[in-house]
């Protein structure tokens, strides 16, 4: 590709490539992973700025194949938030990207899920959501639908854990749900994301095409196309394009995000904004009912303080402060010791 | 009767929640003030309040702060523990008590000092509350004037105590006062022991180790620390908190550090990794249940390698043990801490001193080779005063071990995160952020080649296991060396962290009354200094005293040293929950010597 397109930064799309995927041909993990690639290319952000983190699944295994010039920590099954949260103090001015599983999340990461969520820490959480331990041979996990069947015929009987109900609870101020084979919407979700100062938990629904993709599992690309509830039409006007937006107030929520882009909803459920906190618990307890795939932005607040800013920290990362700034004088030392002779 | 000056053991029996730890540190203060070496021991229940707890304080001209296992002069303020207390005292010994507890027909052949303490402070106060802490600085009172103290010594430590409580200072100086006035009146001196001024502490502080280790840290340059409360290492994070808060608060009042507090001893470690990994000199400091939850990551740290300092203050297990007492009981399973080949390097601190120097070059040596850096301290150390000579500044620059910056990969034009460029394991790193299209690397728990890939080829995982094995056996030279007292003995003795204390004063008693001479290898870290097996070598038996029941040490040593040298080997292991004694080391090692 001799002429290829370049992004507002002057990069072109190889430049967000990662390594060969060695997930299944047709996971819906790397539907996700060429989003979140299109998504930075498209957003023009500097990779060296990304940190990935993710823990132990296939799902985990997936910031490998794509944005290798980001920093990338493969962790342990279900610690990922502390590790990044552990990153973004020594670094914050860090673009974290978080990618789990529904395994990882839900089930031996739901401890430190909630506490990363409770702590509004910046990054995108992305669960990679298909119902089953794909890595360990199609267990179920805690998101799975009561009904869900696997290959062999077991029924789950226990309710799902629902990750964007719980993270709306416990204060992610970005929640969102949407579906690997819904390129639109997750696109503008991602970009959205990515801009929104915050915890920003995004439940993608991503088939198992290996262990949860046949009939009688409603975590398969068929059931879930049939049954996806968007909420509205999602657009994303990135911050430096914005160049005053036009939009129909009555047909649209627009949503002014942190780094000043704007997030669009244009409705498709009247009256619905997904600002309003008691709004969106409510919908998403009346899809449970109705057995839909809820899509879409659930809640926002765009506005909430994250942890690191709640820490009083300098600008500069901790990591790279000078030694003058980091240790002390002699003189302080001596004031301690005479206060202690 | 021939008085004893300058070498006496108190215990003053309480019980935890009664306000007694104030009256304690004026009593330890003032026989520092009057130059006499001294050293407090508080023994207390894993509980907020009612059970029973001891205050040993123990003087000593010689200068042993081990404990000591014989108590000279008991307070006893405890009606629960009082009658035990009292049986257990040696012939001789001396009893200070409240009077209503009714003492003196327990036994007769100790001396009595019996105190009406609620009356003697009633004209103080006539509030309940603040009579019961009264009752503590009256003791203090007493015990000043049957010892001897120097009553302005013991005012200057109750000022220096209460010096931002005005109202607190008036009422504890009379309390301490009128405990005074009434055993000069009433009570008639029957025991032997007395304090008298020395000039042996002259320039010298006293801390706790945790406190110690926090300033370590603070100096070593920490800017991320993580924590989940547990004792004895919450008090290691509390002052770091404070130190911090008022040394490193930059100009513009915002912090050069992030203190978390974290959901567990997961998270707490998870942090820790992700900070290292980001470039943060990032530590953690728990106890044996906390490391315990830390194994999985400790591994990954190890394999992944990424620089981490972890402070386990132990105290005693398995399980919860006995939370509130010490141990040498996570030597080794720190050692290998996780599953696989995984092996850390560990720190072993046995004075305060130690706790600071090691709290900041802990640092240096995580950054330096790559990994979670583990100091052992324990309960002992970390959370009883001792006196010590002031810290010394770090006498080294801060140095953040291979890290390539844009600059060096501009060079460069790129690197390979586990290629063994210099021949000594280390491989260099690159910081997420780095401005740089080739700064980045796939950090991981998983099998790698040299370049951060996934690999299961088995050349590349052995080479990769060869290499970090290397990378921690060249450590044993960096790391601080094993200190040796004595020379030409035959018998030897190993000893590490706090059982330090009672090492020194066992080794003059062997000397003295077994006339047995022993010398003496204090170890510091682990992996073992070549120094280590030399000591084997070089002495025909060699007793390795540890605080645990299985020898952990002994059996980390029997791992290392050559076949032939094993059998000379004996553990002396005790773990009675208190720190360790001289007498029981001195006894032992002589009855096995067959002295
Ligand atoms: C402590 C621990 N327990 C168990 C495992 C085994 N394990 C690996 S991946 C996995 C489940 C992953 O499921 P999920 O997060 O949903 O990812 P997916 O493979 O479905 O994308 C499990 C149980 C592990 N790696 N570590
Ligand atoms: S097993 Fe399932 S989750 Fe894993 S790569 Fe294959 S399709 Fe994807
Ligand atoms: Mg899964």
């Amino acid at each position: 590709m001799a002429d290829a397109k370049t992004n507002r930064i002057g990069l072109t799309l190889a430049d967000y490539q990662g390594g060969k995927s060695t997930l299944c041909a047709g996971c819906g993990h790397n539907a996700i992973s060429e989003r979140l690639l299109n998504t930075m290319f498209e957003l023009g952000i500097q990779p060296e700025r990304v940190a990935k983190l993710s823990g132990i699944g296939c799902s985990s295994k997936s910031p490998a194949y794509f944005m290798s010039r980001a920093h990338s920590f493969n962790t342990v099954h279900g610690r990922m938030p502390s590790v990044a949260t552990g990153a973004l103090l020594a670094n914050r001015t860090l673009i974290a990207l978080g990618v789990s599983g529904d395994g990882d999340t839900a089930s031996i990461g739901i401890g430190q899920f909630v506490h990363l969520v409770r702590r509004n820490l910046p990054l995108v959480y992305v669960i990679e959501d298909n119902g089953v331990y794909g890595l360990t041979k199609g267990q179920f996990s805690a998101t799975a639908d009561v009904g869900s069947k696997l290959k062999t015929g077991v029924v789950n009987e226990l309710p799902p854990i629902d990750t964007c109900l719980l993270a709306i609870e416990l204060g992610a101020t970005f929640v969102g749900r949407s579906f690997s084979g819904d390129k639109r919407q997750l696109s503008a979700m991602l970009k959205a994301a990515v801009s929104h100062r915050g915890t920003a938990v995004l439940d993608v629904i991503s088939p198992c095409v290996a262990f949860n993709d046949h009939e009688g599992s409603t975590k398969s690309f068929a059931y879930t196309k049939d049954h996806d509830e968007p909420l509205h039409e999602l657009s994303f006007v990135p911050v430096f394009e914005d160049i005053g937006v036009e939009y129909n107030a009555g047909t649209t929520v627009d949503v002014r995000l942190h780094d000043g882009s704007h997030l669009q909803l244009h409705k498709l459920e009247e009256s619905y904004d997904p600002r309003q906190k008691l709004q969106a618990v409510q919908r998403i307890l009346e899809a449970q009912v109705r057995g839909e795939v809820l899509t879409g932005v659930l809640y926002v607040d765009p506005a909430a303080p994250t942890f690191l800013d709640r820490l009083g920290m300098v600008e500069t990362p901790l990591a790279t402060l000078p030694a003058n700034e980091v240790r002390p004088p002699r003189t302080a030392l001596d004031e301690v010791m005479r206060s202690l002779g | 009767m021939t008085t004893v000056v300058n070498d006496v053991s108190l215990q003053v029996a309480t019980v935890n929640g009664s306000g007694s730890q104030s009256a304690n540190m004026v009593l330890l203060r003032a026989i520092f003030q009057m130059g006499v070496p001294v050293s407090g021991k508080n023994l207390f229940p894993s509980n907020i309040a009612g059970l029973p707890t001891w205050y040993t304080i123990r003087a000593s001209k010689d200068g042993w702060v081990g404990r000591k296992k014989e108590i000279d002069v008991l307070v006893a303020m405890n009606a629960e523990s009082a009658k035990e207390d009292v049986a257990s005292l040696r012939p001789g010994s001396a009893v200070v008590y409240d009077e209503p507890l009714a003492l003196s027909s327990v036994r007769s052949d100790v001396a009595f000092y019996p105190v009406p303490f609620d009356k003697v402070v009633h004209p103080i106060s006539s509030e309940a509350k603040t009579k019961k802490l009264l009752r503590n600085m009256a003791y203090v009172g007493v015990v000043a004037q049957l010892l001897e103290l120097e009553m302005a010594e013991v005012e200057r430590a109750i000022g220096k105590h209460f010096a931002k409580k005005a109202k607190a200072l008036e009422l504890n100086l009379a309390a301490a006062r009128a405990g005074f006035d009434f055993a000069k009146a009433q009570l008639k001196k029957t025991d032997p022991f007395v304090v008298r001024r020395m000039d042996a502490t002259r320039g010298k502080i006293i801390i706790d180790g945790n406190s110690a280790a926090a300033l370590g840290a603070m100096f070593g340059g920490v800017t991320v620390v993580t924590w989940y409360p547990i004792t004895p290492s919450s008090s290691l994070v509390e002052s770091l908190i404070s130190y911090m808060g008022r040394y490193r608060i930059g100009p513009d009042g915002k912090a050069t550090y992030a203190i978390v507090q974290a959901e567990d001893e997961l998270a707490a470690i998870g942090m820790v990794m992700g900070a290292g990994w980001a470039g943060a000199r990032a530590m953690t400091a728990t106890a044996g249940p906390g490391i315990s939850l830390m194994s999985e990551f400790a591994g990954l740290g190890y394999f992944a390698e990424v620089p981490a300092v972890i402070w386990d203050v132990q105290r005693v297990g398995p399980s919860t043990g006995l939370p509130t007492r010490t141990s040498q009981g996570d030597v080794l399973s720190t050692a290998f801490l996780s599953h696989g080949d995984t092996r850390h390097l560990l720190l072993l601190p046995a004075t305060v001193e130690e706790c600071f120097q090691f709290g900041w070059e802990a640092f240096e040596y995580a950054e330096h080779f790559q990994t979670p850096v583990f100091v052992l301290s324990d309960l002992d150390i970390g959370m009883n005063n001792w006196m010590a000579e002031p810290f010394r500044y770090p006498d080294r620059p801060i140095h953040r071990g291979k890290v390539l910056s844009k600059e060096d990969l501009d060079r460069l034009g790129g690197f390979e995160r586990y290629r063994d460029v210099d021949g000594d394991g280390i491989g260099y790193r690159t910081l997420p952020g780095t401005d740089h299209p080739a700064a980045a690397y796939f950090a991981r728990g998983t099998g790698h080649n040299e370049k951060a890939q996934y690999s299961e080829r088995s050349d590349d995982w052995e080479r990769n296991l060869a290499r970090l094995e290397r990378k921690v056996h060249n450590a044993r030279t960096a790391l601080p060396a094993p200190v040796l007292q004595g020379e030409g003995a035959e018998v030897g003795i190993i000893a590490y962290g706090s059982s330090h204390h009672a090492m020194l004063e066992a080794r003059e008693q062997l000397r003295s009354e077994k006339k047995l001479d022993v010398d003496y290898l204090r170890v510091r870290a682990y992996p073992f200094h070549d120094d280590v097996e030399a000591f084997v070598k070089n002495h025909a038996r060699v007793y390795v005293v540890e605080q645990n029941r299985d020898g952990q040490l002994a059996g980390l040593l029997k791992l290392d040293l050559t076949a032939e040298l094993v059998p000379r080997l004996r553990s002396v292991a005790h773990i009675p929950g208190l720190p360790l004694d001289a007498r029981s080391v001195t006894e032992e090692v002589a009855a096995r010597e067959g002295r």
